[in-house]
């Protein structure tokens, strides 16, 4: 089982986290200007890289704290690990 | 049980391994319609296109080898009993192209209607199955009600025991539902596809699109220049890689779909068992290994392989179901590459670019829609209209929000 490192607790095993989907998607500024199309974009279209993804995972049977992760979706590899009031770390 | 006998050895009843079933012709630099991806869906969408509407200037791009993806990773399951009228149709008309596939193909395909159990294990389980019996009902779909005692009798294998921590409340049955074996249906479609003068080009990768303003007109691959009337991607798990090249974007995420089988094992299971809610199916291939499988892996991945947990937890459920299983040997276990939906119902349509068609999105179930699929989108392609049983499945579902919600009979966690 892979080892994901949380940001509080450091490395634990896999099992403990849930999966959160892309990092980086704000919520709108201003959501009632929104068009239908915008709001559908907003809500069901994400990016689905092959490659480093910035992702957002939780650390649910830990200390259930919410953090960022980029991590290569074809080797799963994590690359780097943040918090969620840290920048996107230079790529990869 | 109905579909085995002992007389007969596991795999006796296999034909011999195939021979040569397509050319491998190098790619002319244009075709009216170019259809990426030689999987199932591809190559029936291939076929219907000669058979249904005489378009034989085709060609099936393939980046590695045919059938090589989810076709021959999947767990071979087909059945049409899904909640909404929407998916009912499409899935539907599969099912009554699988019922005469094999004659229409004139290759065996090892169609086996032995039915499918979904097992219900709480009282939710019980009144949503119950509902999705009665709504398969109104579509003319054959369904039932079965009590753990009838689902004993259909398969006396399953644990119906009430003391188990999650157990078996009764079940629905579509008797219709069946296994095929997924390799000979791709084999068979990519013959006579081939019989009727359609290119199937392996090893061609598509690294890019020609365009002229807001139309398709070819792509570039690892072979060359083509160019194309009509561009169709049938690319599952890799979509999004193709359509991010045209900067058009699309709801799907690609997560990996794990399965296993056991080692070869005397015919014990009769039919096709999945449980959502303990989250396992299992059905037993014609050679006799147990084929099992349940829900994606969380996380986004394109590496074709899971992680061990997950499958774990799977073998779990199934020796709870099956205490028969316990002391069977799994053999070895796999994944595929799934483009999950978030309604999980399928993409199928045109898109901004005109004459580029999409289908995509069928995430862990679109090995059953293979024929169906492919003769709608071979009647959306011929008449630049969709087929009335794709024409829910655009993606302008996500705008106008008509999402066909069918995470509860797709069968398998997203």
């Amino acid at each position: 089982m892979q080892l994901i490192t949380c940001p509080y607790c450091g490395p634990r095993e896999e099992a403990e986290f849930h999966y959160g989907g892309q990092a980086h998607v704000p919520h709108p500024a201003d959501p009632g200007s929104l068009s239908d199309e915008e709001w559908a974009h907003h809500l069901f279209f994400r990016d689905n890289p092959r490659g480093p993804f910035a992702e957002r995972w939780v650390h649910a049977l830990g200390c259930r704290r919410w953090f960022n992760a980029v991590r290569d979706t074809v080797s799963y590899r994590f690359h780097h690990i943040y918090r969620l009031d840290q920048a996107r770390p230079e790529t990869p | 049980m109905t579909t085995v006998d002992r007389a007969v050895p596991p795999g006796a009843d296999l034909p011999e391994h195939a021979d040569f079933l397509w050319r491998n012709p190098e790619p002319k630099r244009s075709y009216d319609v170019v259809i990426v991806g030689a999987g199932g869906h591809g190559l029936a969408t291939a076929h219907y296109l000669a058979k249904n509407h005489g378009i034989r200037d085709v060609a099936v791009l393939e980046r590695s080898w045919l059938g090589g993806g989810n076709m021959c990773r999947n767990t071979t399951i087909i059945r049409s009993n899904y909640l909404w009228d929407e998916s009912s149709a499409i899935y539907e008309h599969s099912l009554k192209l699988w019922e005469t596939l094999e004659e229409d193909l004139g290759y065996p395909i090892l169609f086996s209607q032995r039915g499918v159990l979904n097992l219900a294990h709480s009282l939710q389980d019980v009144r949503d199955s119950v509902r999705r019996v009665e709504a398969n009902k109104l579509n003319g779909i054959d369904a039932e009600w079965l009590t753990p005692d009838e689902v004993k009798k259909v398969c006396p294998i399953v644990n119906t025991s009430q003391e188990l921590r999650y157990p078996v409340l009764g079940a629905t049955y579509q008797p219709r539902a069946g296994i095929a074996r997924h390799d000979y249906v791709a084999w068979g479609f990519a013959r006579r596809a081939d019989e009727a003068g359609i290119d199937i080009i392996q090893d061609c990768a598509v690294t890019g699109f020609r365009t002229a303003g807001d139309r398709i007109t070819g792509v570039r691959t690892t072979r060359g220049d083509i160019a194309a009337g009509k561009v169709v991607l049938c690319a599952a798990g890799t979509t999004t890689v193709l359509t991010d090249m045209l900067g058009l974007r699309i709801p799907v995420q690609s997560h990996p779909l794990q399965a296993l089988v056991s080692e070869l094992l005397e015919p014990v299971h009769p039919t096709v068992v999945m449980s959502n809610h303990v989250h396992v199916y299992v059905s037993q291939a014609h050679k006799g290994e147990l084929v099992m499988g349940a829900g994606v892996d969380p996380y986004n991945g394109y590496g074709q392989r899971g992680a061990f947990h997950v499958i774990e937890r799977q073998m779990a459920a199934a020796v709870e179901l099956f205490p028969v299983f316990a002391r069977a040997h799994l053999l070895r276990s796999w994944a595929g590459v799934v483009d999950v939906c978030p309604d999980a119902s399928p993409v199928v349509g045109k898109t901004p670019y005109e004459g580029l068609y999409l289908n995509c999105g069928w995430g862990t179930g679109g090995f059953k829609a293979t024929p169906g699929l492919g003769w709608s989108l071979a009647h959306m392609i011929a008449n630049d209209e969709p087929h009335p049983c794709i024409a829910p499945f655009g993606l302008d579902r996500f705008v106008t929000g008509a999402l066909i919600d069918e995470h509860g009979a797709a069968g398998v966690a997203h």
